[in-house]
């Protein structure tokens, strides 16, 4: 809510505050995506490789 | 005393922002990058001293959450120090004073790295390897940047250890335990923080004066300090070649830590020599840059040492 605002109505981007926020949640997303990654690359590292040979 | 009750100029003029101002970069720059860099590189070190059975993956990921929690350090202390910040030049232009990110957006940054950098730890390594992390970033934020930084002159000394203990914590993120090696590259980097902060205080006694910093320049008076880092820098010395006597430092490490020691030693004199004028400041300067090549010169070659094989032992040692 915009402070002082009695309405909670949240002000219209401007461009370069819109440019920042789209560059900010870009930069949130590959983080995200890393940590996934990099969970998923020490879960097998933990498991070891012969999780990835079982029977169907 | 809480930032966040005061506002900056910034927002003094504007009103407080309702949207976030700070581009990515800035809150990289939270991150204090210089000194992550030196804490990863420390900590790598650390590792590799060690010799680990250890998964590559799990080594990599444990430094990455080193790094992560390291930055989280940058952004609390950079939150906490934004009202001296502001009136240092050296750090006016920080994200904070600059008015291009919120003292809340930082604090809330910092502290959500910090938890998940150190859980992240925990479950990637072990629980010794996150409490180190943990004690790491509450002594830098909580012992050094809000009590100590503002108190004493020994801040530094004191509050110096938060970035002797990365080796530490590399290694028992390998090992699950700390060895006497990492607790000698502690002691080499507690050691060389008084000489290469006070040489920066020399030089900027202004500037810490005017943030009412309490520097040894400040405190004790430039002479004092001159004493104080030809003290420190004579224990540094021997300590800086200490791993070669207990056997993990070769012929290598020894040449780089004897001459570059030497040079440390020579350096403190010259800063010990000149009290006056251009010559001081100059004096002051060399041994603060000298002192930042001295320590990445001796890690780095542990690390060629011992991660890249170039080991040669030391005749009659190793």
């Amino acid at each position: 809510m915009t402070p002082g605002d009695p309405n909670g109505r949240v002000p219209a981007l401007t461009v370069a505050e819109a440019k920042r926020r789209r560059s900010r949640s870009i930069a949130i997303a590959v983080a995200l995506g890393v940590m996934a990654l990099l969970f998923y690359a020490v879960t097998i590292a933990k498991l070891g490789p012969g999780v990835l040979n079982r029977a169907i | 005393m809480n930032v966040t009750d005061q506002a900056t100029p910034v927002q003094i003029a504007q009103g407080s922002p309702a949207v976030s101002n700070g581009e990515v970069s800035d809150f990289v720059a939270l991150l204090k990058p210089r000194v992550m860099f030196l804490v990863v590189f420390t900590a790598l070190v650390g590792m590799v001293v060690v010799h680990p059975a250890v998964h590559p993956v799990i080594a990599f990921a444990s430094l990455l959450m080193i790094a992560v929690g390291a930055g989280a350090s940058g952004a609390l202390n950079m939150w906490w120090d934004a009202d001296i910040d502001a009136r240092m030049t050296r750090t006016q232009k920080r994200p904070i004073p600059a008015g291009r990110i919120a003292p809340d957006e930082a604090l809330a940054f910092g502290l959500a790295l910090s938890v998940g950098s150190v859980l992240a730890l925990g479950l990637i390594a072990n629980p010794l390897a996150a409490f180190g992390l943990a004690f790491t970033i509450a002594f830098y934020v909580v012992v050094y940047s809000m009590w100590l930084k503002r108190s004493t002159a020994q801040n530094i000394v004191i509050g110096g250890a938060a970035g002797a203990f990365p080796p530490m914590v590399g290694e028992a993120a390998v090992t699950g335990a700390v060895g006497i090696e990492t607790f000698v590259l502690f002691l080499i980097i507690f050691l060389w923080t008084p000489p290469h902060f006070w040489a920066l205080a020399l030089v900027k006694s202004g500037d810490y004066a005017r943030a009412g910093i309490p520097m040894m320049p400040n405190v004790a008076g430039p002479d004092s300090t001159r004493c104080q880092i030809l003290t420190y820098t004579l224990l540094l010395v021997p300590c800086g070649v200490a791993p070669v006597a207990l056997g993990f430092g070769g012929l290598a490490y020894l040449a780089v830590s004897g001459l570059g020691g030497l040079a440390m030693l020579a350096s403190a004199i010259q800063v010990f020599r000149r009290r006056d004028g251009e010559p001081a400041a100059r004096a002051a300067q060399q041994l603060f840059g000298l002192s930042i090549l001295y320590l990445f010169a001796i890690f780095a070659t542990l690390l060629a040492e011992h991660g890249l094989g170039l080991w040669w032992p030391v005749p009659g040692i190793g």
